[in-house]
């Protein structure tokens, strides 16, 4: 992989599935353990689904923006919406009893639990998500030197 | 690979085998769809048997719940039987796996029906 490479997609469900499996081939490319490119894919995936239903809602003139970037250290992913921007604020917590039941919800918890950092950046002009996975050892993330 | 769902009867219980992913699209909607028929029926002990479900997001989960609480509403019951790993750890991470009656054993699922 480049040091960066960045794609602009539709606010399509295909773009769901595509950024996921993007994500899927670079972490594996970059050497992650299977589970941390589930991960990983998995974070990515609601990123994309939160960026095409809940941020450009499916608008067709309103592009994803999709970027991984490789530093030393870490895998840069980040999404980014042309919406109107989340309220963070609104957004409940998932675990809370009273919400246990509900039927959505959970996509940025599960990206939190996925990820080592979890950026949200809202604004009138779209909201950027930016997810970070550390490079763990010799299994993870494809470190030079590794055994 | 998408989802493929398969509907069988035993003692009374249907059983949903499931397979393949159950994400945003067609895999959520056909979950939807399939749970929503059965109660139509009267099938109101239903199993969802997810020994094959590969990859589910978190609009698979909310699936999950929806087919739970629709079926519970509705005067009936629903199962999880046959877990995998990625599911299992899903719903520890989101506290459902106490909400939900996971089973790991056909027979016993089948039994534990009121």
């Amino acid at each position: 992989m480049e040091q960066t490479v960045s794609y602009t997609l539709d606010s399509t469900l295909d773009t769901v599935d595509n950024a996921e499996e993007k994500a899927t081939r670079i972490a594996t490319e970059l050497g992650f353990a299977e589970d941390e490119v589930m991960q990983i894919s998995m974070a990515v995936r609601e990123g994309a689904v939160n960026a095409v239903l809940h941020g450009n809602a499916y608008a067709p003139d309103k592009k994803v923006i999709l970027a991984f970037e490789r530093t030393p250290e870490d895998l840069v992913i980040t999404i980014r919406d042309q919406g109107k921007g989340i309220n963070l604020s609104e957004i409940p917590n998932p675990l809370a009893p009273e919400n246990l039941l509900k039927t959505s919800g959970r996509g940025i918890f599960l990206m939190r639990s996925f990820m080592d950092v979890v950026e949200i950046r809202p604004s009138q002009t779209g909201t950027e998500v930016k997810l970070i996975k550390h490079v763990h050892g010799p299994s993870g993330g494809g470190k030079e030197g590794s055994q | 690979m998408s989802m493929k769902l398969n509907t069988r009867q035993v003692d009374g219980v249907t059983i949903v085998d499931c397979s393949g992913r159950i994400t945003l699209g067609e895999g959520s909607v056909m979950m939807r769809d399939t749970v929503r028929d059965l109660l139509a029926k009267g099938n109101k002990k239903i199993v969802l048997n997810l020994g094959e479900v590969n990859y589910i997001d978190s609009s698979g989960i909310g699936e999950l719940v929806s087919a739970f609480t629709t079926t519970k509403n509705q005067g009936g019951e629903l199962k999880l039987l046959h877990l995998t790993k990625k599911v299992h750890d899903l719903l520890q991470i989101t506290k459902l796996y106490t909400v939900f009656d996971v089973k790991d054993d056909e027979a016993a699922a089948v039994k534990g029906f009121k």
